[in-house]
């Protein structure tokens, strides 16, 4: 874990936790407030008072961008994912903020929400994808759709757990059909993760081989998290940074590691082996 | 004959108008695994065109000592995005007389991508290019270097390729009939497969102790 004194970067403020924290509950400098909430994001600070700067930065009302988007919010929803496991207000405060008119804000939120393993936060998650298909369209004159679909389907595949999952399925399937492939991709993941069908995780097999090296890279990322033993071969001979493939094998490694119980097996090695050449 | 391929797969890359047709270029003059294709490729390696880069790396490993040769002799007037794909290429190679700088490489480059490659390659040098009695000195260098990178960098990957490295160093000492060298390694990899923080580096330990069948 990085230590905050050794942030070299030049320009950027040195910043120590006490005065992160000062800096965040001000507000004459909105900069200072924003790099603050990213800060405290960044190294970790769990200190009860800076989650509680952070809570209250979530309802700012004064640091307004152009578009009438919360800046300062989604820094503070972004840090929260990282560091409000320990506070009881932080899960229904974030529960909220997928109400934000900003778009960015509802986005980070969603994903704080999936970082801090929200289970109770899946029926508003799903709620968001109300609608379906149909109303998924891009926003015009902005470069995102309506919904932050994406980190939506990745929460809800990761969160997931019997309870829900019959639910769940039948409002993401639909997003396999979605003609913006990201999106697709996002709920073949989520499916596979939901169902356990290896015709999801095929959806990603298959997008190793597009022309797009963005899709590609995300495909090799969403296998590693999803941990899709099968797909080790593919993943190794994707054209694509040798680190980003290994990150991905990692993935594969760790969850046969976990099926097994064991570190070494025939699986593990395959996986190992497969990660030794690409050093 | 040759030489006419070689021209024109050399033309080729010249003339590549784009990233595409260059990386497609550079992979066609690679698979000559010829050592006229030697300076085309280093200069690849500094062209900003990271697929292509990867691709020429592959290419003067496959061709070998002739490559070493010349980046040995270039390495100096390098920057420092260039030095990394030469270490990368020397790491490769193994070729001993790259030794000190694969070492240096392997503890202290500042991309965990070279240090990962370097780490690997310290277990692959081809030891047989040094005098017999040359051999014992390189490889207790290169096991000490990795013992030292196993445990201390930071990087995950960094440890995971230092123990393939230690792998690789304890079957060449074995080879040489150097037991004597094996007994930090076998220790090392003991603690590394039960402490480290990654689970997949303990994994990787793991395997090399079964692999070098070290009573545990």
């Amino acid at each position: 874990m990085s230590d905050p004194s050794q942030l070299e970067s030049s320009g950027a403020p040195q910043l120590t936790v006490p005065q992160a924290i000062s800096n965040l509950k001000q507000t004459e400098d909105t900069g200072d407030r924003y790099y603050a909430a990213w800060w405290l994001g960044r190294f970790r600070v769990e200190q009860p008072e800076a989650v509680d700067a952070l809570l209250v930065a979530l309802s700012d009302q004064s640091d307004r961008d152009t578009d009438g988007g919360f800046p300062l919010r989604r820094n503070a929803a972004r840090a929260l994912g990282k560091v409000g496991g320990g506070n009881k207000q932080v899960i229904p405060a974030l529960i909220a903020c997928l109400d934000s008119t900003d778009y960015y804000v509802r986005e980070a939120a969603a994903q704080s929400l999936e970082a801090l393993r929200a289970k109770v936060a899946i029926p508003h998650l799903r709620s968001l994808l109300d609608g379906g298909l149909e109303a998924a369209v891009p926003v015009p004159g902005k470069p995102h759709l309506v919904q932050p679909y994406n980190a939506i389907l990745e929460a809800l595949g990761s969160l997931g757990d019997d309870s829900s999952e019959a639910v769940s399925v039948a409002v993401i399937e639909p997003f396999l059909q979605h003609e913006m492939p990201q999106v697709k991709n996002g709920a073949a993941r989520a499916m596979y993760q939901l169902t356990g069908k290896g015709k999801y995780a095929q959806i990603l097999i298959d997008t190793l081989s597009c022309d797009d090296l963005q899709l590609r890279r995300s495909a090799l990322l969403d296998l590693g998290e999803v941990g899709y033993f099968p797909a080790a071969d593919a993943i190794a001979q994707t054209l694509a940074e040798n680190s980003i493939k290994i990150i991905s094998l990692k993935g594969l490694l760790e969850r046969q590691i976990q099926a097994a119980n064991a570190l070494v097996s025939d699986k593990t090695c395959k996986v190992m082996s497969l990660m030794d050449s690409l050093l | 004959m040759a030489d006419t391929l070689l021209q024109t797969k050399l033309q080729a890359v010249e003339s590549a108008d784009s990233a595409q047709s260059m990386l497609d270029a550079v992979e066609a003059l690679a698979e000559l695994k010829d050592e006229g294709a030697i300076d085309m490729l280093i200069r690849v390696l500094g062209y900003n065109n990271p697929g292509a880069a990867v691709a020429a790396v592959d290419g003067l490993v496959q061709i070998g000592t002739p490559a070493a040769s010349a980046l040995l002799s270039q390495i100096d007037g390098y920057n420092y995005g260039a030095r990394a794909w030469a270490l990368r290429v020397l790491s490769g190679i193994g070729d001993p007389r790259g030794l000190d700088l694969i070492l240096e490489t392997a503890a202290e480059d500042f991309s965990l991508s070279v240090r990962r490659a370097a780490a690997r390659g310290l277990g692959s040098i081809q030891w047989e290019k040094l005098e017999k009695a040359d051999r014992r000195e390189g490889q207790i260098k290169a096991r000490n270097t990795l013992l030292q990178v196993a445990i201390d960098d930071p990087e995950w990957v960094v440890r995971y390729a230092a123990t393939v490295g230690l792998q690789g160093v304890a079957t060449a000492a074995a080879a040489e009939d150097q037991p004597d060298l094996l007994p930090p390694i076998a220790d090392c990899l003991r603690q590394i497969a039960s402490v480290d923080e990654t689970v997949a580096v303990r994994a990787r330990a793991e395997w090399a102790i079964a692999q070098l069948q070290l009573s545990v």
